[in-house]
Formats: C-alpha cells, structure tokens, sequence
C-alpha cells in the first residue's frame, strides 16, 4: 500500500530526514514510535504530501507522490489524517465537518453526504453530537470526529499522528478504542504514538525512528520484549 | 418650536443632510471597492509568489506611507492631467477612498487570514480539498470574523476621512457647511452640528463593534 525509499527530507539545512526505507502492506497497521523530535510527524506529513519530498521516493496506492505530474488532491482524499490538536473547523458543526468533504470532492448532495456521515459518527459514539460545534466537545469527543471526518472520504490508508498526546488520561480510551475497531475491520493504518499499550495490543509491526531514521522494526514482541539496537533499548527504558 | 426651528443651529440642517447623502455614499461605495482591493492585496501579501507579495506590498507601503490629502490630489488632479480626461469629482472620491482603505483593509486582512491556526489549512488538504477550497471554506468564514471589528473601524476612519474632499469641492458635509456659513457667518452653529451628525453615526457604530467584539472574545 505504501512504499517509501531512501526518504530525505530537510528544512532549510536541517535535514530531519536521513532516509527512510519502509513498506506498509495491505490491512497492516504499522506503529512509529521515538523520542521527540526524531521526525516522526514530519515522515507522517511526507505520505500525503504535506511536507515536499526532498529526495526519495514514496509510492502511495500505487501513485508516486514524487511525480509532479500527480494529483495531489486526489491522493490526500485516499489518505487520512487525524492530528494530535485534531483540527476540526470550529465553525461548522460536527456532522458539517464531515460532510465537507464528501459533498466538495465527491461531490455529493447533502443528504448523501449525512448517509455517509451519520453511521460514522455512530461508529465512533457520537450519534447525539451531529448538530452541535466543535468547541462543546470534549478533547476525546473531537478526536473521535476528527477520525469519522477522515473515514467519510472512504480513504484506504488512514495516518495517526499522536492522536491521544493531547487528550486528558481519563479520555484516551475512548479514542484508541476506535482506533481498535478500525484495525480489526482492516483497515491499513499508520501511527505515531506514545500509547505503548496499544502499540503491543494493536499493532503488526512497530518501527522505531530516532535521528531521522529508522533504528530497528518488528513484530511489537521483538521490539518491546527484545529490542536489539541499544538506542531502542535506552528510549522503552524511559517509556516503559 | 418657531424659535428652535430658526435657530442658527437648525437652518443649516438641509444643507448639512444633503452633505451627509454624499458623505455615505463616499463612504459605502469607497469601502465596497476597497474591501475588493484590501482582500485581493492582503492576500497577496501572504502568497509565497514573489512578485504577487512584492506589489501587494509595494501598495500598500505606499498608500500607507503618504497623506490621504496628497492621495486625493493627486487622484483627482494627477490622473486627470496625466490621462489628458476630466475626472468627475464623485468618481474621484470613492476611488481615492477606495485605493486608501483599501491598503488598510489590506493588512486586516492579512492579519485576520494569518491568525487562523495552520492545522485548518492541513486538516483541509488532507481531506483533499485544494488550496483555494480550503480558503474559501474553512479559512475565510473564520477569518472574516475576525475582520469584522477592524473593518467596522475602517469605517469609521474612513466616514471621516471624506471631510477631505472639501478641498477639491465635492459636496459633502463639510465643504456643504463651508459654503453655508460664508454666506451666514455661523461657523461656529454650522460647524456643530456637522460634529453632531458625524458623531451620530460613529458612536453607535463604535458600541456596536464593541459589542461585536465581546461576542468574538468568548
Ligand atoms: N516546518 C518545519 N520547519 C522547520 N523545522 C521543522 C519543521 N517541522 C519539523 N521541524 C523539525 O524537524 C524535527 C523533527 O520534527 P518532527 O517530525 O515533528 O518530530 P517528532 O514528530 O518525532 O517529534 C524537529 O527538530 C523539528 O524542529
Ligand atoms: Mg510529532
């Protein structure tokens, strides 16, 4: 589903990415983890391409974002991204803010557009909040539209970049949960995330970056139970 | 009431309301174009186009750098000589207003666009709107709620700013007042009751934006 190769990315002289060779397959859901600042997001943000690919190639769906002949819009609406500040539009409602999407690029009409939404927003618990805006919601309760947003675009690889580091303790829960249900129906998914538990509960396969590479992979047994790379052992020493 | 209506201060009303016609509608139409104008160029200033940013700015440096009497002058006088045509006055006033409020709209603009959180314009993208959908849906409608009081204020500044037009003869409420009391030598009762009628408007104006503003606060 997604192959990346030989990755780089820089800001300016900074280059935060020091290539990056990755392979996420079909229904896998690949967990990121690292210390702060080792380019996790900014590797997340080259796979939808809101960060320009220095040098390197990233094959999503098929598509190499490095074409400049490739339409960058349509491979984002294939792609879901859920933030760790969420993101929602403060000035639409809840069910509003997952319509736009349908309804601007596929061109939907509004009702089609809420029979895609409504069953999101009960898949992620929130059938009560459709009409009311972003700002009554709970940190939990946003990231759980954010992610319904996400899904309305049908897209076949959904991007998690921290999506429980802002939320209170007592809601983190709730939002892995949906993260659960996702995996289980299949989904292909990406995540960085500080959630170790989840990482071993959840996913197929942990990469750990630092430095803006990849030190070590694999299965979480392996990494969490395992780890060989000495920088993987220093960071679970600290997280765990 | 014969006496109150024949007042020094009452018998320049008509002529002073006639004035007031033409004062708003400098105001309105100057603001309507140079809201154009200001969103056009403030967004210019934040375009990553080097050349669009540099004439935006450039624009705006320099309606902001010079008097708005100067301005008016050389809209009216400038231009006309320059393009060999006689300017009508009124066209004059709402360009030269226009032109001016516009490199003030301009930076509330930038300012209102700029203060929109970065994660709106990605969330957008990555839902795969494009950057002009983004901007039309998601940014705009928030920014334009919070140009809503500096614009209001504009407004005030430029309802004032049209008592400069007295110099080339437009006939709003100043110059009105002016050709009123040469003939009556009342300055003094014709002069305060333009302030009357321009505080009229701008002081429920400003508790109304105040009010506006409260309401965008929470
Ligand atoms: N837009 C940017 N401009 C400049 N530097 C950036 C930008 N985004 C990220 N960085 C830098 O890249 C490095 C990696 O950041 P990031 O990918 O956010 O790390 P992580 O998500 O692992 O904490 C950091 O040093 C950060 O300061
Ligand atoms: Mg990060």
């Amino acid at each position: 589903m997604i192959q990346v190769q030989d990755l780089h990315k820089s800001f300016g002289k900074l280059e935060v990415l020091k290539g990056i060779d990755a392979n996420i397959n079909e229904q896998e859901v690949v967990c990121v983890i690292g210390p702060s600042g080792s380019g996790k997001s900014t590797f997340l943000r080259c796979l939808n391409l809101l960060e320009e690919v220095t040098s390197g190639e990233v094959l999503v769906d098929g598509e190499n974002l490095t074409d400049p002949k490739i339409d960058i819009n349509s491979i984002r609406s294939r792609v879901g991204m859920v933030f760790q500040h969420f993101n929602l539009f403060p000035h639409m409602t809840v069910l509003h803010n997952i319509t736009l999407g349908p309804m601007k690029i596929k061109n939907m009409s509004q009702s089609e557009a809420e029979a895609v939404a409504l069953p999101l927003l009960e898949k992620v618990g929130l059938s009560d909040k459709a009409g009311v805006y972003p700002d009554s919601l709970s940190g939990g309760q946003k990231q759980r539209v954010a992610i319904a947003r996400a899904l309305a675009m049908e897209p076949k690889v959904m991007l998690f970049d921290e999506p429980t580091s802002a939320l209170d303790p007592e809601l983190v829960g709730d939002v892995l949960q949906v993260m659960k249900d996702l995996a289980e129906e299949g989904m292909t998914m990406v995540v960085v995330t500080h959630e170790m538990g989840f990482a071993k509960e959840v996913c197929d396969r942990v990469l750990f970056m630092d430095e803006g590479i990849i030190m070590e992979e694999g299965s979480p047994k392996q990494i969490f139970d395992d780890p060989q790379n000495e920088r993987t052992q220093a960071f679970l020493s600290k997280v765990l | 009431m014969e006496a109150f209506l024949n007042s020094d201060y009452i018998k320049p009303m008509p002529y002073l309301l006639e004035g007031l016609v033409f004062t708003l509608l400098i105001t309105f139409a100057g603001l309507f174009f140079g809201f154009i104008i200001g969103a056009f160029t403030g967004l210019g200033r934040l375009s990553k186009n080097k050349f669009i940013y540099g004439l935006s700015s450039v624009y705006v440096e320099v309606i902001r750098g010079t008097p708005l009497l100067a301005q008016i002058l050389f809209i009216y006088f400038g231009l006309s000589q320059l393009m060999d045509l006689n300017m009508h006055k009124l066209v004059a006033a709402i360009l030269a207003i226009a032109l001016n409020a516009g490199a003030y709209i301009a930076e509330i603009v930038r300012g209102a666009v700029h203060s929109i959180d970065k994660g709106q314009m990605e969330a957008g993208r990555s839902i795969g709107l494009t950057k002009n959908q983004t901007m039309r849906y998601i940014i705009w409608p928030q920014a334009f709620k919070r140009m809503i009081p500096p614009l209001g204020n504009q407004f005030v500044i430029s309802l004032k700013d049209t008592s400069l037009f007295s110099a080339i003869a437009v006939g709003e409420m100043v110059y009105k007042a002016k050709t009123y009391y040469a003939t009556t030598f009342t300055p003094f009762e014709t002069l305060t009751m333009v302030c009357v009628l321009y505080l009229l408007i701008t002081i429920p104006t400003s508790i109304y934006l105040r009010r506006v503003e409260r309401r965008l606060d929470v």
